[in-house]
């Protein structure tokens, strides 16, 4: 970028395409930017109009004017603050459940010797790749035993553990926490309790923060399992939205004015840590 | 140790502490302290990945042993456990042509939405890999769907794809093309399921590429160049080779989630059970119906157990295949 001013020659410019974008890879981000953004608009409109004007005009790109209108009888319908604050109580505590195990257990990978350590390490990574998801029939039998249906740890605890948050940590204390910290903290006699609460946890810090936001996302849209434990009364937000579609399926202008309630909150979350989101799946990536 | 925790770390910090130096490793120590010192070293590792592996015995693998066991009983969501019936829930299920339906349609959508999205975000991802001006703005619009939660996106494309006043049709209109049934026949249903994954998973795995590609060397691309190698030509015969782990790791991913693809279907229309003629019920949706519906659920665990089997099946394939195609450059 910095050497943009300079002018070039047609050979010059090919070999300097890695710092000057053509005006193609433009056009095409463009393009997938309308794509991104346009349905999420879409609702938008959608949802700030009433029946009437969509009737009269149903293609029409401009927003109407009734969104809280629409808004209030969307959260009358559903229980939608209730929705609100399960979804953040739910996905905090599993954000902070996963990133603590994941730390703990990253830790004594990353840093600590003992026996079997390498063959536990291959089994966590080898469950990645499991789908326990198809567990659901007899996770709802345990469920319906503990007489935990319609209870919100039904929801977290599942979610609790997160095989992929045990080698992203593991990935991160290596690199992040020198072996001669640990060792001197050691020699020092501090236990390895007090290693890891005082050495390991804030050196993981950034990775830890990273697994949170992902996870609080994951949790935060996680329909399938909420959907089939949780009472109607008592619901998580995709939950809620399923009940808005069953109630009101032919209206439009409400079903997408609770999507659009519904996304808010993450949205707001993605401009504040969007540039976190993008660096943590490029570091994931590269590691992976 | 919950206990422990509070109380260690309200003491004063080692190093900070006056009389710590007296109680360094250079004087001698009482014989239970050290005792108690080794027994830390030897067993605190076990205690620090023990949640993990507890919890997950609970709730992950326990339950997916467990759901074969469940198959090979006659047992119902409301009775509980009933007798033996050894592998009738398997022959029930595989006689029905519904189970068929719903793996021909899960394939179909996977299929569907897992190749274009891969062509895709490599497009996208050589995109950004080309020295943009502002590169965290393209990065983030790029990752924005990923916020929205499947069941929003479902609903906000099922309007799209309305069958009667929806705006892909009206558009379709400006073209000369006639209305699609995009809620009434089978492949069209599947191309607008397919499509409201690929608006949200397309942004996230073309970053995923990007970061691979950004870690390709740049010598390749120069030497490529100084021998008279196109754009196309380097991307084909540099960049694809060398993203090869990257794109089966992303192929592998998505054929695990894709096949187990649930919410997206579940809320294309209002009665969830995949279209009145089952023409977009895939295989969760189906077990979902046979446990929670019709509350039958040792055939639930017997559909369970084989999508567990199709996907590692398709796993297995794909790594095969991914890593056949993606190497084919090299050679």
């Amino acid at each position: 970028m910095t050497t943009s001013t300079l002018p070039k020659t047609r050979r010059g410019s090919r070999l300097m395409r890695r710092t000057q974008a053509s005006p193609t890879a433009y056009v095409v981000l463009a393009i997938v930017l309308v794509g991104s953004a346009f349905p999420l608009w879409w609702s938008y409109v959608i949802g700030s109009k009433d029946s009437a004007a969509i009737v009269q005009d149903p293609f029409s790109l401009v927003p109407g004017g009734h969104f809280l209108q629409n808004a209030s009888t969307v959260v009358t319908t559903v229980p939608f603050w209730k929705a609100l604050g399960n979804s953040i109580f739910v996905s905090t505590t599993v954000a902070v459940l996963v990133v603590l195990f994941s730390a703990m257990a990253g830790f004594a990978f990353a840093k600590l010797r003992f026996r079997g350590r390498n063959g536990l390490l291959v089994f966590v990574i080898a469950t990645m790749a499991v789908p326990t998801q198809l567990g659901i029939v007899p996770l709802f039998i345990v469920m319906s035993k503990l007489g935990w249906i319609g209870s919100l740890w039904a929801v977290i605890l599942p979610s609790a553990v997160s095989a992929f948050g045990v080698f992203w940590m593991t990935q991160y204390l290596q690199e992040a926490l020198p072996d001669e910290l640990i060792e001197a903290a050691r020699v020092d006699g501090a236990s390895t309790l007090r290693t890891f609460w005082s050495i390991a946890l804030p050196a993981a810090r950034p990775g830890a923060a990273m697994l949170g936001l992902f996870t609080f996302i994951a949790t935060w849209t996680n329909f399938f399992w909420p959907f089939i434990i949780l009472d109607p009364g008592n619901p998580t937000l995709p939950v809620a939205l399923q009940q808005l579609q069953a109630a009101y399926f032919v209206d439009y202008s409400l079903v997408l004015n609770g999507v659009v309630l519904m996304a808010l909150p993450l949205i707001v979350l993605f401009v504040f840590a969007g540039r976190q989101l993008v660096s943590g799946i490029m570091q994931g990536a590269v590691k992976g | 140790m919950s206990v422990q925790t509070p109380a260690r770390t309200t003491g004063p910090l080692p190093g900070d502490a006056p009389g710590f130096v007296s109680r360094s490793p250079m004087t001698p120590r009482s014989g239970w302290r050290r005792r108690l010192t080794r027994l830390d070293e030897k067993g605190a590792p076990y205690a620090y990945v023990s949640p993990f592996f507890i919890l997950f015995g609970v709730v992950g693998l326990f339950p997916l042993l467990y759901t074969a066991w469940v198959s090979l009983h006659k047992w119902s969501l409301i009775g509980g456990q009933g007798d033996f019936v050894g592998l009738k829930n398997y022959a029930d299920v595989l006689s029905q042509p519904y189970f068929w339906n719903a793996l021909k349609n899960t394939v179909s959508i996977f299929l569907l939405s897992s190749v274009p999205q891969v062509i895709a975000a490599l497009l996208i991802a050589a995109a950004l890999d080309s020295g943009l001006r502002a590169r965290t703005f393209w990065r983030m619009g790029v990752l924005l769907p990923y916020v929205v939660a499947p069941v929003a996106v479902a609903l906000i494309f099922s309007d799209l794809f309305g069958d009667k006043f929806g705006l892909v049709n009206h558009l379709l209109g400006l073209v000369g093309i006639d209305p699609i049934q995009w809620h009434k026949e089978v492949l069209p249903s599947h191309v607008a399921i397919a499509t409201m994954v690929n608006f949200r998973w397309t942004g996230y795995n073309a970053l995923i590429f990007l970061a691979a590609m950004q870690a390709i060397p740049r010598d390749y691309y120069e030497a490529a160049m100084i021998d008279g190698a196109g754009r196309i030509r380097t991307f084909f015969s540099i960049t694809i080779p060398q993203l090869r782990a990257t794109i089966i790791f992303v192929v592998i991913t998505s054929t695990i989630g894709g096949l187990q693809i649930f919410d997206e279907p579940r809320m294309y229309d209002q009665y969830g059970l995949g279209g009145a003629d089952r023409q977009w019920q895939t295989l969760t949706l189906y077990l979902y119906q046979l446990g929670w519906t019709q509350k039958n659920f040792g055939r639930a665990a017997a559909v369970a157990w084989m999508l567990f089997l199709i996907v590692i099946v398709f796993a297995v394939v794909n790594f095969l295949v991914t890593r056949r195609i993606a190497s084919k450059g090299q050679r």
